[in-house]
């Protein structure tokens, strides 16, 4: 990993009475694209304004390259930040736009023109510099306000959901290009979304929140391959999560009948939940299975079919490229590798966690 | 219903033509003829006679300081209000539409019992030992009447335009560098530039055409160019005169619009 | 704008200071209300007798019953004629939209009395006998404006689809306009036809040069006593009418402040 660069340390905020980050310790690094990934309320955008310096922690301390940053104005730190919706000039052209930032640092005129030019260029804009704001659609204006953002050559910028206005396939088109600008300028990109997907295709470290907590911190493969608890594992992707028993290193009694599994450490006898992805689930004829169950729902999903299989009392949701009509009956198999235990909840805040699933 | 909606605009275009766009016909017509009906620029030179030029130049000149007054009392205004989160818009209005259930003659006629030598407003400035004010029957009076009355004109249509300013646009502009006074004149002022206008429009075009304040607290030593056009029709009924006047008068209004949508333009 | 819960001292003190400004000339209506001495300029001691007096003057009874009546009928008319407009102009062309949405503009921007003179010429061209009938003409002109600028925003947020959806279920178009769109209307509707009546009742210039002799309404008999002294029965009115609409936006506008909470 790289130099850190930003220290959140201890930082809690409420809003009237209402606890929206409680002790936050988060480490970002230099050239590093993190996503804080929840749901809305989880604490991740009011995150991103104390970084950008909008809003003042009750308590905690920012540090940003090694000085403490926590009371000064945003206008005086080296990061900026993209807006939801954008938040362009509209009294201004796109030029004007651009050049907001460095008019206020003084910088010289051909500079500027210079930088106009990059950035236009680097956000596929060029020869968009006299237009207004109101005349670019969405995704257009979205990159004006990269652009804007990019010009003043900050350390970090901060990036609240960015492409929450856009339709799906603009979306898509548009991560792309984040990844690509991204590797071109060489900074730290601070990400925030409730969109699993989009966090999963672009980070190289998610930051999975939910109300005011941090729940899981790793990168994409982590995150979803072996995800920490309950909240974690249904907020990536669908997922089987199953209260089970854990009998010994690497046996585990889910539903009454024991799959081996990869796991050690847990102790003997314990309750535990398990995580098992629904494209781990293998559909095998019923005298190969660990389990056997019935299938009771199918939807065709085009790159493979949804089933739900009723097995031991538990509706099993299963991904597969092949098709088992309803009714049929049929074996289940995990490998041992796939599943993945988690720990029940110990914490009262956690407990709610859970319990909001 | 939808193909033939717009036949439903008869009844009210009837209305505006009769009640809007003849009447204004009526007053071309006087304007530009004499008694026996014939064409005639006399009405409207009138304006250049000493008199009138004097109270016309009164009147935009009292009108513009009373514009400027309220502009400089209403921004700041506006913007706390603007900056008040929770409260809705319409109770702030409400307060502002609210004095207009007095009538507005006696809310007018009561800052002479506010101002009056031995009034309110002097025995607590001689209560705190500072020197009275003796600006009744005078045009001071007449331009804190008109920025009284119009105060709120102003106060509206920028609290609109202000409330309007998305919060991410001024945090970006903090975010790109500005601090509060850029912020202020290369964001927030040029943002609110429509308000500013009508602000402006509402404020100067009754202010110039007034004749009431001025009669009220003007005692009848000032008079603007309103009082002469009242008098023509009430009292010395030259119509024609009165029409030609009024005509001069709209002319400025027209001016007014024009230069505020060039301000706007540029902008 | 920048959004703050609070406001500072110095906002506090400036915000009092405006509010003082505005309603000081209230204050001072309502104490000479209460004054026993009959000049307004010096203070004679608390009295109820103005109010008591105020109930025989006819002539003020008669002015105020005018100028409701007035205000009610202009602001109804406006409504309905204001609202009819506004519909049709939704199905209008851009371009005969503009020319009578210009036209419209025309009394809101013009001064006062010029519309007062205008309305004041056509009038006796027409050979009109000037009274009630030409107020109330010249009043529902200046307030069709105040009707439309208000419904015209609502109906651009109106969804077409709601009304569709009720002919899509049977519906006849009257039933639907009816049931579906004129209620979506309403509330612009309603806040046109209150700024209208206020408009009315405090109306004096245009008035004044549309009613004529004989007819009074309260701003022209106010008008008429300023020489001679306002009787003191007027500010008793005028508080009167103040305190009854205060209490009435202070009932209205704490239920909705209620509903609004509950709807969050």
């Amino acid at each position: 990993m790289q130099k850190e660069l930003i220290r959140l340390e201890h930082i809690s905020k409420s809003f009237d009475g209402q606890m929206v980050l409680d002790d936050l310790e988060l480490n970002i690094h230099e050239n590093e694209f993190v996503t804080l990934l929840g749901p809305s309320g989880c604490g991740k955008t009011t995150t991103l304004r104390i970084l950008g310096g909008f809003v003042q922690p009750d308590a905690g301390k920012v540090i940003f390259d090694a000085r403490d940053i926590t009371g000064m104005p945003p206008n005086k730190r080296q990061l900026n930040t993209v807006f939801q919706k954008y938040a362009l000039f509209t009294h201004m052209t796109i030029a004007e736009n651009i050049a907001f930032g460095l008019k206020i640092k003084k910088k010289s005129k051909s500079y500027i023109d210079d930088k106009i030019k990059y950035a236009l260029k680097l956000v596929n804009l060029e020869g968009y510099g006299s237009r207004m704001p109101d005349s670019l659609s969405g995704g257009q204006q979205q990159r004006i306000a990269i652009a804007r953002a990019i010009v003043n050559e900050p350390k970090v910028l901060l990036l609240d959901e960015p492409l929450g206005a856009l339709d799906l396939k603009l979306r898509q088109e548009m991560q792309y290009e984040l990844i690509r600008m991204k590797n071109e300028l060489g900074i730290t990109f601070v990400y925030v979304t409730h969109d699993q997907e989009e966090a999963l295709t672009m980070s190289d470290t998610i930051v999975v929140m939910n109300q005011g907590y941090i729940q899981q911190i790793g990168s994409p493969e982590s995150i979803y391959n072996e995800p920490e608890n309950a909240f974690v594992a249904d907020f990536i992707g669908d997922s089987n999560i199953i209260a089970a028993t854990m009998i010994e290193d690497k046996c585990v009694e889910i539903l009454g009948t024991r799959f081996a599994c990869v796991d050690t450490g847990f102790g003997t006898r314990k309750p535990v939940d398990v995580v098992i992805r629904p494209e781990d689930v293998e559909l095998v004829p019923p005298e190969n299975g660990t389990i056997t169950g019935v299938v009771t729902h199918l939807i065709f999903k085009g790159v493979h079919y949804e089933m739900e299989v009723m097995a031991n009392g538990f509706e099993w949701l299963v991904h597969s490229t092949v098709l088992s009509p309803v009714g049929k009956e049929v074996g289940l198999r995990v490998d041992p590798f796939n599943i993945q235990i988690m720990n029940k909840p110990e914490s009262e805040d956690e407990e709610a966690v859970a319990l909001e699933l | 219903m939808n193909s033939k909606k717009h036949l439903l605009a008869a009844p009210y275009a009837a209305w505006a033509a009769i009640f809007i766009i003849v009447p204004l016909g009526m007053i071309l017509y006087y304007g530009l003829t004499d008694k026996s009906g014939s064409f005639t620029l006399e009405n409207l030179l009138a304006i250049a006679s000493p008199g009138h030029a004097r109270s016309l130049w009164r009147s935009v000149w009292l009108s513009l300081i009373s514009t400027a007054v309220c502009f400089l009392l209403a921004y700041p205004l506006a913007m706390i209000l603007a900056g008040k989160k929770g409260r809705n818009g319409s109770f702030i209005i409400l307060i502002f539409i609210l004095p207009m259930w007095m009538n507005f003659l006696l809310r007018t006629l009561a800052w002479q019992t506010l101002l009056e030598k031995t009034g309110v407003i002097n025995s607590i400035l001689a209560f705190l030992g500072l020197p009275a004010l003796k600006i009744i029957n005078t045009p001071s009076a007449i331009v804190l009447g008109m920025v009284y009355n119009f105060l709120p004109f102003m106060v509206l249509p920028l609290y609109n335009a202000l409330s309007k300013i998305d919060e991410n646009v001024i945090h970006a502009a903090k975010d790109l560098g500005a601090n509060k006074i850029q912020t202020f004149f290369r964001i927030i002022l040029p943002l609110s530039v429509p308000g500013i206008i009508s602000g402006i429009t509402m404020v100067f075009v009754p202010a110039l055409t007034t004749f009431v304040i001025s009669t009220l607290l003007g005692g009848s030593k000032v008079l603007l160019i309103g009082n002469i056009i009242e008098q023509e029709f009430t009292q010395a009924g030259n119509w024609h005169l009165g029409s030609g006047l009024s005509i001069v008068l709209m002319v400025f209004i027209l001016i007014n619009m024009v230069v505020t949508a060039l301000f706007d333009k540029e902008e | 704008m920048k959004r703050n819960k609070t406001m500072t001292i110095t906002q506090k003190i400036y915000v009092a200071l405006i509010f003082i400004f505005l309603y000081a000339p209230i204050v001072t209506l309502i104490v000479l209300s209460f004054n026993a001495s009959k000049t307004r300029a010096k203070w004679g001691g608390f009295t109820l007798k103005w109010y008591v007096s105020l109930l025989q003057d006819e002539t003020i009874l008669d002015a105020l019953g005018t100028t409701l009546l007035i205000a009610f009928l202009s602001a109804l008319t406006a409504a309905v004629i204001g609202t009819i407009a506004c519909i049709a102009m939704s199905g209008m062309k851009r371009r005969s939209r503009a020319v009578l949405m210009g036209i419209t503009n025309i009394p809101m921007l013009n001064a006062d009395i010029v519309t007062g003179i205008s309305l004041m010429l056509l009038f006796i061209s027409l050979g009109f006998r000037f009274g009630f009938g030409t107020i109330l003409l010249s009043h529902i002109t200046f307030n069709i404006p105040y009707v439309i600028l208000s419904v015209l925003p609502r109906m651009k947020q109106l969804n077409p689809s709601v009304y569709e959806a009720a002919l899509d279920l049977g519906a006849s178009p009257l039933f639907a306009f009816f049931k579906v769109t004129l209620p979506d209307l309403m509330p612009g509707i309603l806040s046109g036809f209150l700024m209208a009546f206020t408009m009315s009742l405090d109306d004096f210039i245009i008035t004044h040069f549309t009613k004529g002799s004989g007819l009074n309404t309260l701003s022209t008999k106010i008008y008429t006593e300023v020489r001679k002294g306002i009787k003191p029965e007027m500010y008793a009115l005028s508080t009167i009418i103040f305190v009854t609409v205060l209490v009435l936006l202070i009932l209205v506008n704490i239920t909705p402040e209620k509903a609004q909470k509950e709807n969050i």
